[in-house]
């Protein structure tokens, strides 16, 4: 009530309660240290990994590192490491897979069936957080071991060919130090991730479309496949990336249960890096890494047809 | 006889996803068990060997370096948090309260980091340090470094859905009740968003206290808590390691349950 | 626009000349529409008015405008002599029902009513907040939470945090629409109780014309960001100015005719054949086509060659297409001979039976109930899709 009838300020959009003066820079200014911290320590990185993919392979941390635009490193690196390469993208594969199955029928659990426990059984999922992941993949170890309780269970019940058959390569009467170990430890540390947003986009289904479609459909297992399955397809792309992600780049699991033979890019990268001191080949290699990871994460999503990921 | 199909049919998902809960448990089950092994007798085996409680009872007994990578990996956790929740709340209200040229830009380098494999995150920090002749001082600021950046992200979009999810009539019925600018933000908006800073300074917390593979390989010569453990492996895993597990799901479960009840307590008294 | 103000109960309007709120020439413009154009309005102090309209006709807007949490393009808002128009909504006494009222989840009932007086520096409220929670009958649950309570409760909190900073124009955003119908019947009277109470200016924000026509003293009724027509509620109903209002407000048949010219106190229309006459100050256009309305429930209807008891002319050749037994009244649909379909609304004072479908009838009216508007209009403005 300060200004007298008539005199309008000079410029009205100024004074607007929507956009005061200034408002326009208080956003640049809101963003700018958190926006600098991840332009300088993980955008910048990303130049420094391609530079120093195509460093001199002959240099090392001692002697330091020519950069001569040595391109032969990523033919070398995928050479050297193919086997590695390909392992980790199956490992991960077979492991996101088995989490999807598994994860979908404790999403679909705790956002239809579950009623007023609802929101304890969302605590549970992620309670195994609440303690380290590498203890806990460490007691996969115990469970895995050669004397531990599933394999004398099945030498007891006869069924150590079936154990062999689930080994997928060993015929030593173990699980421990086979690929089944690794991609059990992958699926066992990777599940919440796939769960919670399944459990976001199949909480969001409304239960009525699920009811009329078993009155559309006779059979509940037609219904979920028509209805229910094609709605929670976001919660599908988005669970099935945030497992695969990880898991390919992923070394713990193959470090800790399996065997030399089990063993993933990542082990590669992480010993070229500290062990080997070779920059180079690392570089490549995670260059490699991040591309076919990238490659698929495209081919995928548009085969899913999804774009509300960000 | 179909009123029993029924029933199995409904209880059935629950069933099958209450035992897939259970099996989370399963490895959190032996950590606890674990941290009453006495192993002294064997360090090679990863084992259960004979009941004690001497880890619990005697910490100062327990094997070189473990209290050490636990003080380091807390320390970095806490100075990681404060950081990352300062500046990812600030970026957060950025992001949904302000129109800025290059927003969605923002946006996707935010998505970025969580949907990067550690492994490549790490390298490439790495290099940088490298590049930038800082390769032979690794250690509490890089590992900081490294972890405020991964923690952000979380931070950011905690945050950022908690203050999009609130209602921004509640600001202007505020402004409209003679609340100034700043009035308005000190009753109605921090309080409301506070709950989004805690969450998200938990899970920072939590991230940077677990992080292995970004830490290890830009560490240098310091030790974190699950840099220990990793190397312990190769040696033989001192079960000390088990009460810190055990102790950090404890306390975990504590402030989560803790809150819940807190909550309804209050919510108990200001309905009677 | 001064008028004698006696019922000023507690307001912290100043005595002497009138406190109304006068918009001039309010015009908000947005990058791709303009939502309000060029408003003139006086809302006289103390009345209860009524913004009505079909969404998106700017009324939200012009409210945001009043409260100032949208800023005018052009144009001023007055209250009295004070120009408010780009005031901070937090210096100005104006207070706002919000359509989900709103309520600070964090804060208790209390402490939601208590928070304008707070902000404003008044310490020792206790009695105050009392006294309005008692106006609004939620003493007992002053120390709950707004998720606590039921909608009509949240909408009584959020009128009483509105009321007890006494504002001098109090502004209500659809304030009923999240209520269903019984609570909403009930809210209104309570409102229109309350407004006659305090006294205070209420302007009121609706699409629902019944809940205007109930509440409100004077109603305007809005369409694409300009103000139709302003009146009282029955000027309105009885005498609407365009189509719009015609059958946004109620139903009506409009029926196409070419004007003959003026009478006296009377215009002429020919329509289908027949003349008919209607008051000078009830046609809204003199020459060229027109449309001729009629309201449903003033066309009388009657099975062919029985008399009607109409002094109007009688319009033959009719028959029932559809039949609606609604209670009170029977709905008929009757298909004219020029191929239009009219309503008729007849109520059941069980003189006569039930028409069926396909009887062949006559209708008529009195020519003072019918209205005659400007043809260049559409005359499907305002129906309501659903």
């Amino acid at each position: 009530m300060t200004s007298t009838a008539g005199v309008a300020p000079a410029n009205p959009h100024e004074t607007a309660t929507k956009a005061p003066r200034g408002r326009k820079l208080t956003g640049y200014w809101l963003i700018l240290p958190g926006a600098l911290w991840l332009l300088v320590f993980f955008v910048i990185p990303f130049y420094s990994l391609l530079a120093a993919s195509l460093f001199d392979p002959k240099g090392s941390p001692l002697t330091g590192y020519d950069m001569t635009w040595h391109f032969g490193n990523f033919v070398d690196a995928f050479d050297q490491y193919k086997g590695q390469i390909g392992r980790s993208i199956l490992y991960a594969g077979i492991a996101t897979l088995t989490c999807l199955v598994v994860g979908y029928v404790l999403a679909y659990a705790i956002a239809f069936k579950a009623g007023r426990w609802k929101n304890l059984m969302l605590v549970l999922v992620i309670a195994p957080f609440f303690t380290s992941f590498l203890l806990r993949t460490l007691s996969w170890k115990l469970i895995l071991a050669d004397d531990g309780w599933v394999v004398s269970a099945a030498q007891t019940l006869h069924l150590t060919n079936l154990l062999n058959l689930i080994g997928l390569t060993s015929t030593d009467d173990r699980l421990l130090a086979t690929p089944f170990a690794v991609i059990a430890g992958l699926t066992y540390n990777f599940l919440p991730f796939m769960v919670l947003p399944l459990y976001a986009s199949l909480e969001k289904v409304d239960i009525r479309l699920i009811e009329a479609s078993g009155d559309l459909y006779a059979s509940p297992i037609r219904g979920f496949f028509k209805v229910t399955f094609p709605l929670s397809l976001p919660g599908v792309v988005a669970g099935t990336l945030l497992t695969f992600i990880p898991a390919a780049g992923d070394y713990v699991n193959a470090q800790l249960l399996g065997s030399p033979n089990t063993r993933m890019v990542g082990n590669s990268i992480q010993n070229l890096f500290t062990s080997q001191g070779d920059y180079a080949a690392a570089g490549a290699l995670s260059v490699i890494l991040m591309v076919i990871i990238v490659a698929a994460v495209m081919l995928y999503v548009r085969t899913a047809g999804t774009e509300e990921l960000v | 006889m179909r009123a029993a199909r029924r029933w199995v049919g409904n209880h059935l998902i629950l069933g099958l996803g209450l035992l897939i809960l259970a099996y989370t448990f399963v490895p959190i089950a032996i950590v606890v068990l674990m941290s009453f092994n006495d192993s002294s007798k064997s360090r090679n085996v990863y084992k259960f060997q004979k009941f004690t409680t001497d880890h619990w009872l005697h910490p100062h007994g327990w094997a070189n370096g473990i209290w050490d990578s636990v003080l380091l990996s807390i320390s970095i956790a806490a100075c990681a948090t404060v950081i990352a929740t300062v500046l990812g709340t600030l970026a957060a209200f950025a992001l949904v309260r302000h129109r800025f040229a290059g927003r969605s830009a923002a946006n996707v380098i935010i998505f970025l980091p969580m949907a990067s494999p550690e492994i490549v995150m790490g390298s490439s920090l790495l290099a940088l340090f490298v590049s930038a002749g800082y390769g032979g001082h690794l250690g509490f600021i890089t590992i900081l470094i490294a972890h405020i950046m991964f923690c952000l992200s979380f931070v950011i979009v905690t945050v950022k859905a908690r203050l999009a999810g609130l209602n921004d009539n509640l600001e202007q019925a505020a402004m409209d009740l003679y609340a100034t600018e700043s009035q308005t933000f000190r009753r109605i908006t921090f309080p409301l968003v506070l709950p989004g800073i805690v969450g998200a300074a938990l899970l920072s917390f939590s991230l940077s206290f677990d992080d292995f593979i970004i830490t290890n390989l830009n560490a240098g010569q310091r030790v974190t808590f699950p840099m220990y453990v990793y190397g312990a492996n190769q040696r033989g895993v001192p079960m000390e390691v088990n009460v810190i597990g055990t102790a950090m799901f404890v306390i975990s479960i504590v402030i989560v349950v803790g809150n819940e009840v807190v909550r309804r307590r209050q919510e108990k008294a200001l309905a009677a | 626009m001064s008028q004698v103000h006696e019922t000023g109960t507690a307001t912290r309007a100043p005595s002497g000349p009138s406190r109304d709120l006068k918009l001039a020439q309010l015009t908000k413009e947005y990058a791709t529409f303009t939502a309000v154009k060029a408003l003139d309005l006086v809302v006289p102090q103390g009345k209860f008015f009524a913004l009505l309209g079909p969404s998106g006709c700017g009324k939200t807007t012009t409210l945001r405008m009043v409260a100032g949490l949208e800023t005018p393009t052009s144009g001023t808002i007055h209250l009295g002599d004070t120009e408010i128009t780009y005031d901070k909504p937090y210096k100005r006494p104006v207070n706002t029902v919000f359509q989900n009222y709103a309520l600070f989840p964090h804060l208790n009932i209390a402490k939601n009513v208590a928070f304008g007086l707070e902000r404003r520096g008044i310490k020792d409220h206790k009695k105050q907040v009392a006294d309005m929670l008692e106006l609004v009958e939620l003493t007992s649950q002053a120390h709950k939470k707004p998720t606590q309570m039921s909608g009509g409760q949240q909408q009584r909190v959020a009128l009483a945090r509105a009321l007890i900073n006494q504002p001098e124009v109090l502004l209500l955003d659809e304030p009923l629409g999240a209520l269903d119908l019984k609570l909403r019947r009930g809210m209104q009277l309570e409102l229109k109780r309350i407004q006659t109470e305090v006294g205070l200016t209420f302007v009121h924000v609706t699409h629902d014309q019944e809940e205007a026509m109930t509440m409100a003293d004077t109603i305007a009724v809005m369409n694409q960001g300009v103000i139709e027509q302003m009146g009282a509620p029955n000027e309105l109903y009885e005498n609407p100015r365009t189509t719009f209002v015609a059958n946004f407000l109620g139903q009506s048949n409009l029926i196409a005719g070419e004007i003959e010219g003026r009478d006296g106190d009377l215009v002429k229309v020919r329509v289908q054949g027949a003349v008919a006459s209607i008051p000078a100050d009830r046609a809204h256009s003199e020459s060229g086509k027109g449309w001729l309305g009629i309201r449903p429930e003033k066309v009388l209807i009657a099975e062919a060659g029985q008399p009607i008891d109409a002094p109007g002319d009688v319009i033959t050749g009719g028959y029932v297409t559809d039949v609606s037994f609604v209670g009170v009244s029977t709905q008929y649909m009757v298909k004219m001979p020029w191929g239009q379909e009219l309503m008729v609304f007849e109520q059941n004072t069980g003189a006569r039976r039930m028409l069926p479908v396909g009887t062949k009838v006559d209708i008529s009216w009195r020519p003072e109930f019918a209205f005659l508007l400007d043809a260049s209009q559409d005359a499907k403005a305002g129906i309501e899709e659903d």
